[in-house]
């Protein structure tokens, strides 16, 4: 370690999904006690990599360096044996010779993870996304949430660092206190009681390993984010740091899994002044500890798109409509044929198109062509085209309809005529949208999703939505 | 390079038209020899003494095999073409070209449409394997952009405009009711639509044509020859075809009010069949009415009233059966169906009712010397269209 620069956070980006679950809807359904506030819902066309992808790009947004290397972790993985972290290398254009991969299955991947990355020697984009699942009525279900978060580390060299990285300790154990089979769809759990005996040693150690590590006391820490997916035990652990934690976005978000370290590390960094000492505490099959100073470049660094604003910008799903999102109730589909597969081929063809949102401009009428086209339609002279990415173009709707016949796996579909600032008009649906509230001159931006999925193949391609904060 | 037509060279001789609608105990084959048998009745001519055939089928077959094989149609030059709700017409286009050059004396061509068999409502798609980026936007919702723009262009309320599509609706209806052949046999009031729920955009179900199983027909020969087979021939003025290059989705510049190509085909046929003024000058129209707002904006793109009129002339009557053009006298795609392959050529059925004086009394046109007919049938959607315009008329020259 003491041979490299130092370590830490070059520039972070959090995206919480447009939609809320209000804890009420779900007791009025079940009969049970679901707790107060909401939970984020991914829509039905997000799941985690989608949500990497809108993380990543609020990360990168402010002109951060292009990572050396993209890891992807997450609990519920799009696809397994296929990496998911190519979608989102492709989908932010990064060059081929950045390795994309995956660490997925346990919760623990996430801050493993970001751990390493912390410890290698590349500029690293460590992306961190959680889509949670419970059983109707349980607390898997109401307490959790849907959340993605990008952090890239790297080098005080390759720019000013947000927050250094101080160093940190872990302890590990096996013991069966969460559990899910491959091919479940929900996590099981032990009685309460035994997690919070098991973990609290093991918070203990780490915790007293970190500090030691770095030379600080428990009273030079400014602020601990203390999180895990065991809720009694988490709370009793922040209890015995003796330093003050910080939100854990419980009533307003839920617990995003392998997304809610850096969630709340992002929502913390949204907000700290510099040269504060931050802690991250993470108990997942033992404990991580990292801890980061934050530093005079954090004012002007943290994202635009704060996790506040992100709060701020939402609506409720009702729960019988979160339910069939979630492929938990068997909702009735339009009765048209449902889309066919994605030809593999095509789809690689048309990469750039499909994934990155790059049109076609062409050179002689400045026209720009969305999908991208060889020949243009004033221009005449083939291939005198240049690229012409268009996912961060702000655009305008020009006409506008709500179609109740088409197949939807969440019907009706909105869809708009889009001309875009600057040149190009793409028809294209809405995302994020309530059918009656859309208008002829809204401004909307773009936004990374799963138009449907066919034969186990998902159909990634973009949508418009309305501009957020 | 000239597109010059073939005005006056060929006639159409024979026509036969099968009742459309959801035939469920008919198959294509069915569909196909029940529009082909009186088609050949009508000139006395058995299927072995036609010399090609075009065969239009959208989604139902592939080749001129499927229509060879019911017809048992042996050593003849059979066809199949498609071009969207469009393949009809263009049937009959290939047919007159190919009797026009010389290279045959006689020739049928024959539309055709099973739609009935998938279990969906609706049109469906063909599954060409594609990367997943393509549009999967019902016709009906594509359509439907027309109306919030056009009334944003013309700063018409969109009840009043919404109101005079569904006036169109009532007027096709109040035709179809009257016609034997058609789907939809029913009255429905402008009213009546407007309080129906929306599918797509403002349009409720009973904006859209009807999906309907069905077959047409026509046989073609010179024009010359064409009293061998009839007293009462209807001569080919204009066949005009307009592929867009679907720059509608890519161009800012279109604002989604009117259809381009159709404008084009249009501009077209009227040049060939030398017709100045097409309100004045014809008869009757067959459009397109795949939805109430396309023939409200049709009517503008084919000339027969100024721009941003359209929605007056039509709750002013002027395309009603007694009004001043009528226009769909059979009903249109609105009442009598729409068998993809099967309109354009049940199109230029009506036409040929009409003009001969064939059409029953109570939904005929009044009388008039106007002696041209128009039909305009379109494939695809606003931005990306094809548009065939066609003219035929009961005199040469």
């Amino acid at each position: 370690m003491s041979s490299m620069p130092t370590r830490g956070i070059l520039a972070y980006g959090a995206y919480l999904p447009y939609w809320r679950l209000n804890r009420a809807s779900i007791a009025e359904v079940t009969g049970t006690t679901a707790g107060r506030g909401h939970r984020s819902v991914a829509s039905f066309d997000e799941d985690t990599t989608t949500m990497g992808v809108e993380a990543t790009r609020t990360a990168l947004a402010g002109g951060a360096p292009a990572p050396e290397a993209l890891w992807f972790s997450t609990v519920a993985p799009a696809y397994l044996d296929k990496t998911n972290a190519t979608a989102i290398h492709a989908a932010l254009r990064f060059d081929a010779a950045i390795p994309a991969v995956d660490f997925s299955g346990a919760a623990r991947s996430a801050v493993g993870a970001l751990r390493a990355a912390l410890g290698s020697p590349s500029r690293t984009l460590v992306v961190a996304s959680d889509l949670r699942v419970g059983r109707s009525g349980g607390s898997e279900e109401s307490e959790g949430g849907d959340a993605a978060v990008a952090v890239l580390v790297g080098s005080a060299d390759e720019g000013p660092l947000l927050a250094e990285y101080l160093g940190g300790a872990a302890a590990s154990a096996e013991f069966t206190d969460r559990w899910r089979i491959p091919g479940e769809a929900h996590s099981r759990t032990w009685e309460d009681r035994f997690g919070e005996q098991a973990y609290g040693p093991l918070v203990e150690r780490a915790w007293a390993d970190a500090l030691r590590a770095v030379g600080l006391e428990a009273g030079d820490v400014d602020r601990a984010v203390v999180t895990g997916l065991h809720r009694r035990a988490t709370a009793r652990s922040a209890g015995a740091l003796g330093v003050a934690g910080a939100d854990d976005l419980a009533t307003e978000v839920g617990n995003t899994g392998a997304a809610h370290p850096t969630l709340l590390l992002a929502h913390l960094l949204d907000s700290a002044e510099a040269d504060r000492v931050v802690a991250l505490v993470v108990l997942a099959d033992g404990c991580d500890v990292l801890l980061f100073r934050t530093t005079g470049a954090l004012g002007a660094g943290r994202p635009a798109r704060t996790v506040s604003a992100q709060l701020g910008h939402r609506a409720d799903v009702p729960y019988g409509r979160y339910l069939a999102w979630r492929g938990l109730l068997d909702a009735q589909a339009p009765n048209r044929p449902a889309p066919s597969r994605t030809s593999s081929p095509a789809a690689l063809r048309r990469a750039d198109w499909k994934l990155g949102f790059v049109g076609s401009r062409d050179t002689t009428t400045g026209i720009t062509h969305l999908p991208p086209s060889r020949i243009g339609i004033l221009g005449g002279v083939a291939d005198d085209m240049e690229e012409a990415p268009m996912a961060d173009a702000v655009g305008e709707i020009v006409t506008v309809t709500v179609d109740r016949l088409a197949y939807s796996p969440s019907p009706p579909v909105v869809f708009a005529v889009v001309d875009f600032e600057g040149g190009g008009r793409m028809p294209v649906e809405l995302a994020d949208v309530d059918p009656d509230g859309v208008a002829i001159g809204d401004p909307v931006e773009m936004t990374f999703r799963r138009l449907n999925s066919a034969d186990g193949i998902h159909n990634y391609f973009w949508k418009a939505r309305p501009v957020r904060a | 390079m000239a597109s010059h037509g073939i005005i006056d060279r060929v006639a159409i001789v024979g026509m036969g038209c099968t009742p459309f609608g959801e035939r469920w105990g008919m198959s294509l084959d069915d569909l196909i020899i029940d529009a082909a048998q009186p088609t050949l009745a009508s000139v006395g001519m058995v299927a072995d003494e036609v010399d090609a055939f075009w065969f239009g089928t959208s989604q139902s077959a592939a080749s001129g095999i499927a229509l060879a094989t019911p017809l048992r149609l042996t050593g003849k030059p059979v066809t199949r073409v498609e071009n969207y709700c469009a393949t009809g017409s263009e049937a009959l286009r290939q047919a007159c070209y190919a009797v026009a050059s010389g290279a045959y004396d006689s020739a049928m061509a024959l539309g055709a449409e099973k739609v009935k068999d998938s279990g969906y409502q609706g049109l469906n798609a063909f599954p060409v394997p594609t990367d997943g980026t393509n549009r999967t936007l019902t016709a009906a919702a594509m359509f439907s952009l027309i109306l919030p723009a056009y009334a944003e262009r013309y700063g018409v309320d969109e009840d009043d405009l919404r109101y005079a599509a569904a006036r169109i609706a009532e007027k096709n209806h109040a035709n179809g009711a009257r016609n034997d052949l058609a789907q939809f046999r029913r009255e429905v009031s402008a009213e009546e639509v407007c309080e129906m729920p929306p599918v797509a955009g403002r349009l409720s179900v009973m904006d859209c044509a009807g999906v309907a199983d069905g077959a047409a027909a026509a046989i073609v020969v010179r024009a010359e020859d064409a009293h061998r087979y009839t007293d009462r021939p209807l001569y080919v003025k204009a066949l005009s075809l307009v592929t867009g290059d679907s720059s509608g989705l890519v161009d800012p510049g279109f604002d989604f009010t009117t259809l381009p190509e159709c404008a084009a085909a249009a501009a077209e046929a009227y040049r060939q069949a030398g017709i100045a003024d097409p309100r004045a000058d014809l008869a009757m129209a067959e459009v397109h009415d795949c939805f109430t707002v396309t023939e409200m904006v049709l009517m503008e793109d084919l000339g027969f009233c100024e721009r941003g009129t359209a929605w007056q002339e039509v709750l002013a009557g002027t395309f009603d059966l007694d009004g001043d053009l009528p226009v769909n006298p059979d009903g249109g795609l609105k009442a009598f169906g729409h068998p993809v392959g099967a309109s354009g050529l049940r199109m230029f059925y009506e036409a040929w009712l009409q003009l001969r004086g064939d059409a029953p009394a109570d939904r005929s046109i009044p009388a008039t010397d106007r002696t041209r007919a128009l039909v305009h049938n379109l494939g695809g959607y606003p931005g990306e269209m094809v548009s065939f315009v066609g003219i035929v008329g009961r005199e040469p020259g």
